[in-house]
């Protein structure tokens, strides 16, 4: 079967005034339909450099980055991006900073904008509509981002740290929302993370970079045990902690480097 | 007989609440009318003090006249009709320029945030034109449109284009880059941010430069009509200045200090319209 996603020799260099410096280096990786893979590593390895790649709001210096076999050359919606924070725009209700994207990409009417208001619902957000994101609580604004980012059917989810900004028990529950959402749609998805425990709960695959130049350091897979049961069950299973332990250990070397 | 007392008390609590409701807003109502009544009175006294005070000679008569003498002279000019004209040019020359200054600034603003490249070429000119008394260039646009409302208009967007255009191309560029990212990772043309996200993000800022360019409006034109005018409310005070008519002059100010407080009083109704919502 096709990878969904596949790196070919991605590099990347940022280009300043001064100087030029490397943020990744020669990436290889290759993702199927349906997996959850998490990016992990010390700070300044390059972690959301190769999300906005696959995003296609970077341009790579070299190497080719493919989606369902076609070479990306800019932003599409077959493939979302959910940020850190929610970004919901103040000055529009919640049904219309939900239908972003459909509107961006003239798919919006009557069908599609019920469709937003089903999964709306669906996300707990009933009645929550006509409201304006200042109304609502953290965790809501992120369903909401969320509904915003899957409502277009993107194949391919690219989740940029969505949780870290959130309190721990909310944290929790749209782990397990998003993670469900996602193996019930089929949608592949790339997560970067700094929360390791998050890493293990929600994936098949953990990828380790290290940093100076951002290059992938090592591979872990998940049991099958941990990965088919729900993120907030999957910390209890055996094995868990020490996976945990293996990446923590590989890590610190990487951050030492 | 628990049961009733409780009710009771919690009766007694919601009469309590009503009590202490009733006596904060009589407070709130006794300071607005303190405030109103203060307020009147300066205006009162400042008044009286300059009547009193020409009347009495302590500040020439001449030169500064006196209130009673004003708004008799104010008075006059409304029944006879004389002064309309001046307050009707005056005030269509300050909304032209306000309205044409607002839109050519927003529009160029449009343009340099389009154009990185524009906005490079054009950045030492607007530094330049920005610093420099635009009111200096008040012969040239004499000579260019001849001595009357066009002159009149040019001099005041002078004053207004390039300062709306500094604000709003700011605004533009302080737009959270994440709500940018947003609509970039759906896909969105240039055109499409624009209209998305920059514009929607900064519209209370191209909204209170309204506020701001009304003043600025007034400036030009008052500065236009001193220069060129042979009407308006600024060639008033030109020609009540020529012949030692200070009546006129003070009146010509005062009727000034009115429309302009109308005007911008305008403009922040426009405002609470527009920004409603948010």
């Amino acid at each position: 079967m096709l990878p969904v996603v596949q790196l070919k020799g991605v590099t990347h260099a940022y280009l300043g005034d001064n100087e030029a410096s490397l943020a990744i280096e020669d990436m290889n990786l290759s993702i199927d339909k349906g997996e959850f893979v998490s990016l992990v590593g010390p700070s300044g390895c390059g972690k959301t450099t190769l999300l906005s790649i696959i995003a296609g709001l970077l341009q790579p210096s070299l190497g080719e980055v493919t989606v369902n076999g076609k070479r990306i050359e800019g932003p599409s919606p077959q493939v979302g991006y959910m940020l850190q924070q929610d970004y919901l725009f103040p000055w529009r209700n919640i049904l219309d900073n939900a239908a972003l994207g459909l509107e961006l990409t003239g798919n919006l009417n009557e069908e599609t904008r019920l469709k937003t208001v089903d999964l709306l619902n669906e996300m707990g957000l009933a009645g929550k509509s006509e409201a304006y994101p200042a109304q609502l609580s953290g965790g809501m604004r992120q369903r909401v981002a969320l509904v915003r980012t899957l409502v277009t059917n993107p194949g391919l989810l690219l989740l940029d740290e969505p949780f870290s900004a959130l309190d721990y028990q909310i944290k929790l529950q749209l782990e397990d929302l998003v993670s469900e959402t996602l193996r019930h749609r089929g949608t592949t998805a790339i997560l970067v993370t700094h929360d390791l425990s998050e890493a293990i709960a929600v994936s098949s695959r953990v990828i380790l970079l290290e940093r100076n130049p951002g290059r992938i350091r090592k591979v872990f897979t998940v049991p099958d045990k941990i990965r088919n049961s729900p993120p907030l069950y999957a910390r209890d299973q055996t094995g868990f902690t020490e996976l945990f332990h293996e990446i923590w250990k590989e890590m610190e070397l990487a951050g030492s480097k | 007989m628990e049961q009733l007392e409780q009710a009771g008390r919690s009766a007694s609590r919601v009469q309590w609440l009503g009590q202490m409701f009733g006596e904060y807003k009589k407070q709130k109502r006794r300071r607005r009318n303190q405030v109103i009544a203060v307020r009147s009175t300066l205006l009162l006294l400042f008044f009286v003090l300059w009547e009193t005070g020409a009347r009495l000679g302590w500040i020439d008569e001449l030169l500064f006249s006196y209130p009673t003498k004003v708004f008799r002279q104010i008075w006059g000019d409304m029944v006879s009709g004389s002064i309309w004209p001046h307050v009707g040019m005056t005030v269509s020359e300050t909304a032209a320029g306000f309205v044409l200054g607002t839109l050519l600034g927003t529009v160029l603003a449009v343009l340099i945030w389009w154009s990185p490249f524009l906005s490079a070429v054009l950045d030492p000119y607007m530094v330049v034109f920005n610093s420099m008394p635009k009111v200096a260039l008040g012969p040239i646009f004499i000579v260019m449109f001849g001595a009357g409302f066009t002159a009149i208009v040019v001099t005041t967007l002078s004053i207004t284009v390039i300062i709306t255009t500094l604000v709003v191309y700011n605004s533009f560029c302080s737009v959270d880059p994440n709500l940018v990212k947003v609509v970039r990772s759906f896909g969105a043309t240039k055109t499409q941010v624009f209209f998305k996200v920059i514009l929607p993000s900064s519209f209370p800022t191209v909204v209170s430069t309204l506020k701001v360019n009304v003043g600025m409006s007034w400036v030009g034109v008052i500065v236009g009509e001193f220069l060129v005018a042979k009407s308006g409310l600024g060639y008033l005070i030109i020609y009540g200045f020529q012949v030692f008519n200070f009546t006129l002059v003070m009146s010509s100010l005062l009727i000034i200090a009115a429309v302009a407080t109308a005007m911008y009083q305008m403009v922040v109704y426009l405002e609470k319209l527009l920004l409603s919502r948010r």
